[in-house]
């Protein structure tokens, strides 16, 4: 049993980051999406949440990275997706869960 | 009487409809000549940065819409150094924004202002309304 976790609020507007990264478990993936995007980026004060997570596979959204500016400031080991790769990640895991 | 407006930005783009909006009243606001400011603080930094590029999400880049601000007389632009900081970001991730100063044979100036967060806060304190996005 695996999950795919979306997050797409910023993680310095509101803690849905960290109570996702609280309840993923080992084996799933945090897919960052629309202001969630925001958290992939290096040198910010939450870049350490994910360099200090292991087990848990970390993509982002190219076209919501692209739209901020943000593509080539992505830490290190973050998986950059497009649309249909999201759709073949809903297919690879058991369930969603939207972190809203 | 010209009043002290300035308006206030706290979101980032394109995930809610703040920053667009806002941008749409400054412009609507530079019309009726009075003293505008803009504040950039959180998440609202990133309005302002480099190599936007929206065309894979199908919603409008109103982006480069900040670079003509100057042309509005909007040229007071503050931006938070310790949120620029939180984010992993520096001065240089943000787009150049000039004005061009009649005064002084039209010699382009910058329009931002990095401020800390006491700096700000004194900025605030001047003003006669202050708008919240």
């Amino acid at each position: 049993m695996s999950l795919l976790h979306t997050v797409n609020k910023s993680p310095f507007e509101s803690n849905t980051f960290d109570a996702c990264l609280g309840l993923a478990k080992s084996g799933s993936t945090i897919l960052l999406i629309e202001d969630g995007v925001y958290a992939a980026t290096t040198g910010n004060s939450v870049a350490d949440k994910i360099k200090n997570t292991t087990g848990i596979n970390f993509c982002v959204l190219g076209p919501d990275a692209q739209a901020r500016g943000i593509q080539g400031k992505l830490a290190e080991g973050i998986k950059v997706v497009d649309y249909e790769g999201f759709v073949d990640l809903v297919a690879e895991h058991d369930a969603v869960q939207a972190w809203l | 009487m010209v009043k002290k407006f300035m308006y206030i930005n706290r979101k980032a783009p394109y995930g809610t409809i703040y920053a667009l909006e806002s941008l749409e009243v400054v412009l609507i606001g530079a019309a009726f000549d009075q003293d505008v400011s803009l504040a950039f603080i959180g998440d609202g930094v990133y309005q302002l940065t480099k190599g936007q590029d929206t065309k894979a999400i199908g919603q409008k880049n109103f982006s480069t819409v900040y670079m003509a601000l100057g042309d509005y007389d909007v040229n007071k632009i503050y931006v938070e150094k310790e949120s620029l900081e939180e984010r992993g970001l520096t001065l240089d991730d943000l787009q150049h924004l000039v004005w061009e100063d009649e005064d002084e044979d039209w010699a382009e100036k910058d329009s931002i202002r990095l401020v800390s967060r006491a700096e700000l806060s004194d900025v605030l304190d001047e003003q006669d309304v202050l708008l919240s996005f």
